[in-house]
């Protein structure tokens, strides 16, 4: 009797999350209907973003957060992908123990910090540091894409740290006896073994730049214009849908929802990719 | 005994783990002779695998332990320099590839069978691949491995047997030609038919290298070693020729452990 009950619960806590998901996508592509008929796949290359007051119709198109989304994303990875990975080796090959714990504890806690902070921290300290720097506004997608890298630095070390940690002392003791360098251990052996964990852990520190609204709408400039320079502000989705979604009306939410629509394909492929490569024995 | 026999020779050895406030192994003092297979025996802690990974320094990968004494490694004219001192990485590889080590579990690299063996020589700054390639393909049939991967090379080296992997890791190990060879429990986690296969290639290698070999197994140290050593409790109590020591030891208390009664 307890068992069928619990089997029950179980199974229903578990489809729970499938249908989750399913209804999402479905809601997400039924509002996006009036916007995928009235735009189609040009959608995508649309740069325009304009409501018309008078038939609460309009012309909308992706084109600019999508970019500038990819674009801030792509910023933050390139900065984020070697200095995680430099602390992760540092964490498990190199330290001394005594250093091991404050900063892997220093780490996790940087990534428990919300969101909103890093947006206020990279606004009111960071932008302007940029701006006398490299030049710009301040606020644009070299900005975002730095401060992005911050916030996803933590949990890409943390994960991979603990990618690197699984490989067995005795291999890399068998490198060393062969007369590697710590180098050449972590280049041909650490890595090699922990290569699902680290594909893993960039994976999905991905799909968080993309989906990151908080910090970038502090940080991006919020402007409907593509970037010339990459000190120059623009848009990206999250913050898009964040900025306009309390005013808009019919056919713009339409557009946003097929925004949306976008976003989550793009992440849901990505968090695939990073399962497989989790999942795939490694070599 | 000169050192014209000797390979290797431990004098005075203490080695301290760190954070430990006595010694681990007292004044050890032990030669190793040049073409034969030496014995380290004993009851667990008594220290002859600390005593085999201090001969290639891996105890260097954790900081903090202390070695008091020498370990001298021997060239051909019989000049021997004390391995404790070395402190530059570039010393620290050379000793490496003089002192191959194979560990008590099979320790194959992530990536395929030739690149594992390649993998030394690489290291070792050999660049010319068919000097590489001939090398490999040496080690391989020194370690009686060919005919079973002279097909599959190319794959990794994870798919291959337990028994495989350990004698892949004996022609990674021999690839180098090292002057001595380390084995460290090296058929612990092995079948009896491939520590069979394993036992015949050690006592195969000793043409070309020196051999040092830890075991649990009495009638594998009695099988195989020319020397046995019996370390208790972090001394060395005594040396000499196998036959001698386990037929008949002078000191009781490697008669007690030799016949079980202890260990």
């Amino acid at each position: 009797m307890g068992g069928t009950l619990f089997k029950n619960f179980s199974f229903f806590s578990a489809t729970l999350s499938f249908f989750i998901l399913v209804g999402i996508f479905a809601v997400l592509f039924n509002y996006a209907q009036e916007a995928l008929q009235e735009f189609g796949i040009n959608f995508l290359y649309g740069e325009t973003w304009e409501v018309d007051e008078e038939d609460e119709g309009g012309i909308f198109g992706g084109w600019i957060p999508i970019v500038g989304t990819l674009l801030s994303t792509l910023i933050a990875m390139v900065i984020a992908i070697p200095l995680a990975m430099g602390i992760a080796i540092f964490l498990t090959e190199i330290a001394h123990e005594k250093l091991v714990k404050p900063v892997s504890i220093a780490i996790e806690l940087l990534a428990a910090i919300p969101s909103i902070i890093y947006g206020m921290w990279g606004l009111f300290y960071f932008a302007p540091i940029v701006q006398s720097t490299v030049g710009g506004d301040g606020v644009g997608l070299l900005t975002a894409g730095i401060v992005l890298a911050i916030m996803i630095i933590p949990f890409m070390a943390a994960i991979t740290r603990d990618a690197m940690n699984t490989v067995p002392p005795v291999l890399k003791e068998s490198a060393y006896a062969m007369g590697a360098t710590t180098f050449e251990v972590v280049k041909d052996v650490v890595m090699p073994y922990a290569k699902g964990g680290i594909i893993g852990s960039i994976i999905l520190a991905l799909g968080r730049a993309l989906g990151e609204t908080m910090a970038v709408a502090f940080l991006i400039g919020s402007v409907m214009s593509i970037p010339s320079r990459i000190t120059d502000p623009t848009t990206s989705i999250p913050v898009l849908l964040a900025n306009n979604f309390a005013e808009a009306q019919d056919l713009e939410i339409s557009a946003m929802y097929y925004l949306a629509l976008i976003l989550f394909v793009v992440s849901f492929a990505l968090i695939s990719l990073a399962k497989f490569y989790f999942f795939r024995k490694t070599v | 005994m000169t050192t014209d026999t000797m390979i290797m020779e431990v004098k005075d050895f203490s080695f301290t783990y760190a954070g430990a406030s006595s010694p681990s192994l007292k004044k050890i003092n032990l030669p190793i002779e040049k073409n034969k297979i030496t014995a380290l025996i004993g009851p667990s802690g008594c220290g002859k695998s600390t005593l085999l990974r201090s001969m290639n320094r891996i105890h260097d990968l954790y900081p903090g332990n202390h070695y008091e004494g020498e370990i001298r490694l021997y060239d051909g004219d019989g000049k021997g320099g004390n391995i404790l001192e070395i402190k530059k990485e570039n010393d620290f590889i050379k000793l490496r590839q003089d002192v191959g080590m194979i560990f008590q579990k099979p320790t194959p690299f992530p990536m395929s069978i030739y690149d594992n063996v390649a993998y030394g020589l690489k290291l070792a700054g050999i660049k010319d691949k068919s000097e590489i390639q001939g090398r490999v393909e040496k080690a391989l049939q020194d370690a009686a491995i060919w005919g079973e991967t002279k097909d599959r090379l190319k794959e990794s080296a994870m798919g291959l047997s337990g028994g495989q992997q350990q004698r892949l890791c004996i022609a990674r190990a021999v690839a180098l030609k090292p002057d001595v060879l380390l084995f460290d429990e090296p058929t612990s986690a092995l079948d009896p038919i491939s520590t069979g296969a394993i036992e015949e290639l050690i006592a195969e290698l000793k043409k070309d290298v020196s051999i040092v070999i830890v075991t649990h197994n009495m009638q594998q140290a009695s099988r195989l070693s020319n020397y046995t050593a019996f370390m208790y409790l972090g001394d060395l109590i005594e040396y000499g020729k196998t036959d001698k020591i386990f037929l008949n030891p002078s000191v009781k208390l490697t008669e007690d452990y030799i016949t079980g009664r202890f260990g």
